[in-house]
């Protein structure tokens, strides 16, 4: 991976509540954005690659994210799964001026 | 009959896209064990950046596991189990899989591949992965005038023949199978399991004589006759009988036995008319070096129809092991990569017997040692060939537990024991373990998959913990799955080290290390309301873990009722939305229909909605409600709205439904009122939490038309105002019929007696722990001592619990209606393009 990560804004800060996850696109990948509940931010893929899932409706905890359809596990470390599924991709996403910024 | 297996839905069609792609064209000739094996590890070789991949296939179907042809004839397999791969598993990898085309030849200068279709497809590197054809012996009159076979004799090679063989079992009685080999001998037994009677017929003087001796070949025989079917030997068929369908074959001696299905098990050969077509180099299949390649550059050959220094295979495993080095080569993945020779051991189940074969059946040389062990009458048979300290053979029939051993010995020439016996019995009387602890490390498990005990133990050091779990992360027991037995005893060996595996056994959910009474007494103790505050105290460390919210949320509402302090990111989404999240990511609604009750107010919102939303399915339920499927996350509320009826909660785990037969109202039989108590039963337990969901059923008559003796909860009428109460039945995953708890005299006490049996199982049932192991778990007698006789007092607090959750209901749907529990409550989570479409109809 050579490219540079480029920055998008996709959305508002207060859209994602605690504990919950929200899709949106950022430059045109679906990405999924959680807020923990200690309050910061993780994005991932949109798609949970074993069947193709919708993560932003998982149940998620300080270390992993579970997709909703056949409860695999994703790490927001490195996207690994401990469930044996394929990897996801984790994106770094950061609050700036109430505005949610995901780079991919 | 017709159906395609692993077809694509109607309608969808790939779009094969040329244009600037640059890849080299990789043409693949043959979708069976060996091709769509060879396309899997291309593609695991991430060989679809540089490679496009074309797959032609004679049969319609995607690919599917051979191997399993035996149990799907048998009536133990589906034909959907065997599915490996779907024509949209293709698709989806961008795989060109031409299924239903026959390639015709290959013209190896231009480098073009033409089918019977008229198409031409040019290629860079091409794959004949053939395989191999039933060989049909000669006899007078098996084939029509037009050269097909004469109606009701089939081969044994395909799912099309399977299906045949099937229809003809339903249709016709008597079976004769031709062909005492592995192939024959499953065939017989399959369709004497579904009811045919069924006469083998085998040329040679024994069954199996490819694999296993005289004396060997005997021990099946009898458990073959012993299962009823009966053994021609040494019997050559010379005629088939019969104008418009067999009727009978005749032997060579002047015998004649009638049958009207025939079917020819009598050996395969290779599929080589493409190679010899396209001056191929053939001969007995076609020529391979141990690059794979055949005497033509860009050409080769894998499977059963690769001729391998002067061996042709006819097992799934060196299949797999030439779609692996081809793989390595072509994708540049291993350059050097080379095939040399597979050593074959075979592990089955023939007729009922366990059998195991590798190398030589009989000694050879002089010095070759010979041990045999046969015990006849037992069905068993040992023997092992042993030259110059290495064991060169095994037989075993009827007894495979030292086939772990055998194997690695024969595949890797470890020391043998001293005294020889040992190879075939453990003299020492420990237990049976003592087999998979004293395996080395590096021996083959999986022989399809090439899975060694090694990677097995790794699965579970990475914490898999159950059988499924280790096969889908290793892909042992993947294949024939006659290793199954195998590898769940090195699973059970290796987690049994796990001493957290043991303890968390018993844990409510595995995130908080307490069994469930302990942790009810915990939350009470220091009055916990919400799950994030159950982990801050309980949790090991305060740390979180996802898996155990949903069970924790259960038990929390469970306890406090309205006072539980909900957080959405303890709840699961179908709880956040109150809707059931289906494959494609869209939801399912079922309104509440108390009873399974309806009026035509009702039928016609539901018409309505199911129209003015587009609902790709209207779909009448087991629990005598409509669920309207398909629904988007963001038209739940406006869904709910112009319903106006309440959820029927048919996606929580909860009290689901109460299902109700039409009593004494209208039926001739009815002893009762069953439709009302239904309904007053489900208004009073509407929605209420449970460790796993519950089912409900009340029925007017023992006739049982609302199957209330297998549900979780089923009520029966038996006259004179008597009411029966049964517990813990189940016919879903499990079959159960339930525990007749009492027989009570008004619908009144049915109530009382209900409501004290839910508030039991909400407080001691494991999470998920359904009633039909709650029940026998704690024994119908406790059951019944606590309920009806209050032997440990506790009546009265569970009718109050009971009574707690009862009064803390309220319509989700209404609620959320009129305030959403958190922002973007129904935004969409779906990406919109890559979830697998389901059909509209």
């Amino acid at each position: 991976m050579t490219a540079t990560a480029q920055a998008y804004v996709v959305g508002r800060a207060e859209e994602v509540p605690l504990g919950e996850g929200r899709a949106f696109t950022a430059g045109g990948t679906p990405v999924a954005v959680f807020r923990l509940r200690d309050g910061s931010l993780r994005a991932v893929a949109a798609v949970c690659p074993h069947a193709g899932g919708p993560l932003a409706d998982g149940q998620s905890d300080a270390t992993v994210v579970v997709c909703p359809l056949h409860l695999n596990a994703y790490r927001w470390e490195d996207g690994s799964s401990p469930t044996g599924a394929p990897p996801v991709a984790v994106y770094p996403v950061r609050e700036e001026d109430g505005a949610l910024v995901v780079e991919t | 009959m017709t159906a395609v297996l692993g077809g694509r839905t109607a309608g969808q069609t790939s779009l094969a896209l040329d244009g600037d792609d640059t890849r080299a064209r990789l043409v693949v000739v043959g979708n069976g064990m060996a091709g769509a094996r060879f396309v899997e590890e291309v593609l695991e070789r991430d060989g679809g950046e540089h490679l496009r991949i074309t797959v032609f296939g004679d049969e319609p179907h995607g690919n599917y596991n051979r191997i399993m042809l035996s149990p799907v004839l048998a009536g133990e397999a589906d034909e959907a189990d065997i599915v490996l791969n779907s024509h949209d598993w293709y698709a989806d990898r961008d795989v060109d899989l031409r299924a239903g085309v026959r390639v015709e030849r290959v013209d190896t200068v231009a480098k073009v591949v033409h089918a019977a279709d008229g198409s031409a497809t040019p290629y860079d590197h091409l794959v004949l992965a053939t395989g191999s054809h039933s060989f049909i012996p000669p006899m007078t009159g098996v084939r029509t005038a037009d050269g097909s076979l004469l109606p009701g004799v089939v081969g044994f090679r395909t799912i099309d023949e399977t299906r045949q063989m099937l229809a003809a079992a339903r249709t016709h009685r008597r079976a004769v199978v031709l062909g005492g080999g592995l192939l024959g001998l499953e065939a017989a037994r399959a369709l004497q399991a579904q009811g045919m009677v069924v006469e083998l017929v085998h040329a040679a003087e024994w069954l199996m004589n490819a694999q296993l001796d005289a004396e060997a070949g005997a021990v099946v025989r009898r458990s073959v006759e012993e299962l009823g079917i009966a053994v021609h030997l040494g019997a050559l068929a010379t005629e088939v009988v019969g104008t418009d369908r067999v009727a009978g074959i005749v032997l060579k001696d002047g015998r004649r036995l009638d049958c009207d299905l025939l079917v020819v098990a009598a050996g395969v050969r290779p599929h080589t008319d493409v190679a010899v077509r396209s001056g191929i180099e053939v001969e007995r299949a076609v020529l391979v070096d141990d690059r794979m390649a055949t005497d033509v550059p860009d050409v080769y050959a894998i499977g059963e129809c690769a001729q391998h220094r002067g061996t042709v295979y006819g097992l799934v495993a060196p299949a797999w092991e030439h779609a692996t080095v081809l793989a390595d080569l072509l994708t540049g993945a291993d350059p050097e990569a080379a095939y040399t020779g597979s050593r074959t051991a075979t592990k089955l189940k023939v007729a009922g017997v366990d059998v195991a074969v590798m190398g030589v059946s009989t000694p050879e040389r002089d010095s070759d040692e010979f041990l045999v062990i046969s015990e006849p009458r037992r069905g068993v048979h040992l023997s092992v060939v042993v030259r110059d300290d290495r064991l060169i053979g095994a037989t075993l029939v009827g007894d495979t537990r030292k086939v772990a051993f055998l194997t690695q010995a024969f595949d890797r020439g470890t020391p043998l024991p001293a005294e020889r016996i040992k190879l075939l019995v453990d003299l020492s009387d420990g237990d049976a373990e003592v087999g998979v602890a004293e395996l080395p490390g590096d021996s083959q498990v999986c022989n399809c998959n090439g899975v060694s005990k090694d990677r097995i133990c790794g699965a579970v050091a990475d914490g898999c913990t159950s059988l499924p779990s280790v096969m889908d992360a290793t892909r042992a027991g993947k294949g024939c799955g006659s290793c199954k037995g195998l590898v769940r005893q090195i699973v059970e060996w290796a987690a049994d080290g796990e001493l957290t595996v043991e303890e968390s056994a018993s844990w409510y959910v595995p995130g908080i290390p307490m069994p469930k009474p302990e942790l009810v007494t915990a939350i009470r103790e220091h009055d916990l309301r919400s799950v994030s505050s159950v982990f801050a105290t309980l949790a090991r460390g305060g740390v979180e873990d996802a898996k155990s919210k949903m069970g924790l949320a259960s038990l929390l509402k469970t306890i406090w009722g309205s006072d539980y302090v909900p957080e959405p990111d303890a709840t699961f989404v179908n709880d956040r939305v109150h809707a059931n999240i289906q494959r494609d990511g869209t939801f399912s609604v079922v309104p509440q229909m108390k009873g399974g009750v309806t009026t035509p107010a009702q039928l016609r919102r539901i018409a309505d909605v199911a129209e003015k939303y587009e609902v790709p399915m209207v779909k009448v339920t087991g629990g005598q409600r409509i669920d309207l499927l398909g629904i988007r996350k963001e038209d739940l509320p406006k869904v709910w709205a112009d319903l106006g009826m309440p959820s029927g909660y048919a996606y929580g785990k909860s009290m689901r439904t109460v299902k109700t037969c039409v009593g004494s109202d209208f039926c001739r039989f009815g002893l009762d009122d069953s439709t009302q108590l239904g309904i007053d039963i489900e208004t009073r337990f509407q929605g209420v939490e449970s460790p796993a969901k519950i089912k409900m059923a009340v029925v007017g008559c023992p006739r049982n038309c609302a199957e209330a003796y297998v549900k979780d909860v089923g009520v029966v009428a038996t006259g004179k105002g008597r009411w029966e109460v049964y517990v813990g039945g189940a016919a879903g995953a499990s079959v159960r019929k339930g525990d007749l708890l009492a027989t009570v005299s008004t619908t009144e006490e049915v109530l009382t007696l209900i409501g004290r049996f839910i508030q039991l199982y909400r407080e001691n049932g494991n999470w998920l722990e359904r009633t039909y192991d709650f029940v026998p778990r704690w024994g119908l007698d406790r059951i019944k001592a606590v309920l009806l006789e209050d032997s440990e007092g506790i009546c009265d607090a569970l009718d109050e619990g009971i009574q707690r959750s009862i009064d803390a209901y309220t319509d989700p749907w209404a609620r959320d209606l009129a305030e959403p529990a958190s922002p973007g409550q129904f935004r969409t989570s779906l990406p919109l393009t890559v979830l697998p479409q389901v059909p509209v109809r």
